[in-house]
């Protein structure tokens, strides 16, 4: 039976992967802001099999509080199997642009509370000496475009975080998988128009991130085809990138 | 919340409906209250499968019901589940089956959401022996824009317990129900199918039948004719009790665009519709199958609307009561040979004498035949009014999940509780059919 960690458990990709590993009769611990979603949640996880569901209710920009709830998932969980960091936002770029308290608590958000608890994770999960920490970084750390580097540059920063990590965590047995996800149709996007063809489901970037846990890949894009095209975009020149309003 | 374009299955009418999805129960309240004040009235909407205008908001706005898909509360042991409105029937089934339990009532798709099928009180090929779904709703949760919040069930406020039931979504926005299930010891069935040459032998393998079997239907062939007239393809079922309780894997193949004109006309259905009766000569057929094989056909080949093309297609479903079953059914698939129109998905089955609780519910013990046209002016202009007579004319009705034709004088005739519904009608509520069949 698994012991699972899901850190932003409302959103639409942790649900569908909580669903999934619930399926296997995991033992889950939740942290979520909104409490009554969470209860939701966590309700919905044991009608699809969990073996037990805790919750916890904590914005993951309270940093001093992180040493809480992981003291409190380890009382829970004993050990942890899976941690799977998926909480965020999607900041509105001109809003940043205008307003610099604004950029940083979307930085914040986004990015250093990411990297402030997987700090504090990565030392009880080495000394466990065995587990997977998945990180939800996203296609938009690969570059800075105009439209989203905000949210780009948090991304990015998780992204190079994890790689780092990861290097330190396989010396101690432990396994960090990060996921790239591209247009994903999920309430964080729903305002956006999202090209149909190349927008994938919650389920399916689940089932991605559930073979990436299983296989031990490193970094993967989902769906799959996104890493060709982050591959062309990467490809680009500088003089020509900042040309391309994309 | 951006817009989303939806439409109903049918595809006719062609009207766009704006879909605003309801993404979580506690922000349930505050969605309907904003969307309403926004635009007037609106429409829950579920997984789109209602065929006319019955899921079509006057508005043209509609809660987008989908999205709310959590299961709240599971009793393994009772074979009772609580779910919010936008879980589907597949979605239930897949949980329920590998612990020993199945939909008590499901119809031919299980792509249909639980407010869907407690909206239009569907039924199956059970109906002989389990009634309408409603009958298996334990209880629910109603949010009116004009009293709030209620749960309803055959104990507690009755009244909107019956008008929900087959209320077509006009009575509130149904949250989340309750349902009860059926035991069952395998996830396969043990099926019997055998054709039949003309409609006195549907009728009496069908009263031979159903008292053996829990799951019976037939597909006719609506071009045969003379003596031919009601040949067809009659299958019964009973649940198994070897094979196990796996969950079948979800269709894999889709229509991937709309065809630029219908596949479905007078030669290819005729092609199809003697195909198929041919493939089934001889005595019966005894076979051991998975039960999506046997329920649900038509989900293994997503969005199949599309091979309808871009002006879509009329369902006729009808029900004519037991004393005038055979003649009726007999005339109304002579007036459709004769009408030259095509269907290639015809089907009869019995219906029992179980009541339902709905005020507007549409099985009567009697025959129900449903048929699949792609839309033409000449169906609504003369097909349809010629069979609708033979159905009025029968004491039977129609299918408003159905329908996108019906009159409003046809409508008041054939559902007199209508004015009961309409008297708890939730005022924030509209739909496109709603308007039509009751204006004066």
């Amino acid at each position: 039976m698994k012991k699972i960690l899901i850190v932003g458990a409302t959103s639409a990709i942790a649900t569908a992967c909580a669903r999934l590993w619930a399926a296997e009769r995991a033992e889950m611990f939740l942290v979520a802001r909104n409490a009554a979603r969470l209860d939701q949640i966590a309700a919905d996880l044991a009608a699809h099999g969990a073996s037990a569901v805790h919750v916890y209710k904590l914005d993951m920009n309270e940093f001093g509080l992180h040493d809480a709830m992981l003291d409190t998932c380890y009382k829970a969980l004993r050990s942890i199997d899976i941690a799977l960091i998926a909480h965020g936002t999607l900041p509105d770029q001109s809003q940043c642009e205008q307003d610099a308290d604004m950029a940083l608590r979307e930085f914040s958000s986004n990015g250093l509370s990411v990297i402030a608890l997987l700090t504090r994770l990565a030392n009880p999960m080495a000394a466990q000496g065995a587990g997977t920490v998945v990180v939800i970084s996203s296609v938009a750390g690969d570059r800075g475009r105009p439209s989203n580097y905000l949210y780009g540059a948090a991304k990015a920063s998780v992204s190079i975080f994890c790689e780092g990590l990861r290097a330190r965590l396989f010396a101690r047995g432990v396994h960090l998988l990060t996921v790239k996800p591209g247009f994903v149709d999920t309430p964080m996007t729903r305002h956006l128009a999202l090209p149909r063809l190349l927008t994938a489901s919650p389920e399916v970037v689940a089932a991605d991130i559930k073979k990436g846990v299983e296989r031990a890949a490193d970094t993967i894009y989902s769906p799959r085809f996104w890493a060709l095209i982050m591959f062309c975009i990467r490809m680009v020149p500088g003089a020509l990138f900042k040309r391309l309003k994309i | 919340m951006r817009a989303r374009q939806l439409q109903s299955w049918g595809r006719y009418p062609a009207v766009s409906q704006i879909g605003h999805r309801i993404e979580w129960r506690d922000r349930l309240v505050r969605d309907y209250s904003s969307l309403n004040e926004k635009f007037g009235t609106v429409l829950p909407y579920g997984n789109g499968r209602s065929y006319g205008d019955s899921c079509l908001a006057r508005s043209d706005h509609v809660l987008q019901m989908r999205s709310l898909c959590r299961f709240i509360a599971v009793d393994w042991v009772r074979g009772v589940v609580r779910a919010e409105a936008g879980v589907t029937l597949g979605e239930i089934l897949a949980l329920a089956l590998p612990k020993g339990w199945f939909l008590s009532v499901t119809p031919g798709t299980r792509f249909v959401t639980l407010g869907g099928a407690i909206a239009n009180d569907v039924h199956g090929k059970n109906h002989h022996v389990r009634g309408t779904f409603g009958r298996h709703v334990r209880s629910f949760h109603l949010l009116r824009s004009d009293r709030g919040g209620m749960v309803c069930s055959p104990d507690v406020e009755i009244e909107l317990f019956r008008a929900t039931i087959g209320g077509l979504g006009l009575t509130g926005v149904i949250e989340w129900a309750e349902l009860q299930l059926i035991p069952v010891k395998s996830g396969f069935m043990e099926s019997s199918t055998q054709r039949f040459d003309s409609l006195a032998e549907f009728f009496s393998l069908s009263a031979q039948l159903d008292k053996t079997h829990e799951y019976t239907v037939a597909w006719v062939d609506s071009l045969a004719g003379g003596a031919a007239t009601g040949r067809g393809v009659f299958m019964a079922a009973n649940h198994s009790e070897e094979g196990g309780l796996m969950v079948s894997p979800p269709g894999a193949v889709s229509v991937p665009l709309t065809l630029p004109v219908s596949a479905i006309n007078r030669i290819s259905a005729r092609l199809f519709n003697s195909a198929y009766f041919s493939l089934h000569h001889g005595g019966p057929k005894r076979s051991h199958q998975r039960y999506d094989t046997f329920f649900y056909p038509l989900d293994r080949l997503h969005d199949w609307h599309r091979i309808y093309g871009p002006r879509g297609l009329q369902q006729f479903q009808c029900v004519v009561p037991e004393h005038n079953s055979e003649a009726a059914t007999r005339e109304l698939l002579r007036s459709i040979k004769k009408s030259g129109d095509a269907s290639f998905l015809a089907v009869l089955k019995k219906c029992g004498s179980l009541p339902s609780p709905g005020l507007l519910s549409f099985p009567m013990h009697g025959t129900s035949l449903a048929l699949d046209f792609a839309h033409s002016d000449t169906l609504n202009d003369a097909t349809f009014p010629r069979l609708d007579a033979i159905v009025r004319e029968a004491g039977g009705r129609l299918y408003p999940a159905k329908d996108a034709h019906m009159s409003s004088q046809d409508f008041r005739s054939f559902y007199p509780e209508w004015s009961q519904v309409e008297a708890l009608r939730d005022p924030a509520l509209a739909s496109r059919f709603w308007d039509r069949v009751t204006e004066t």
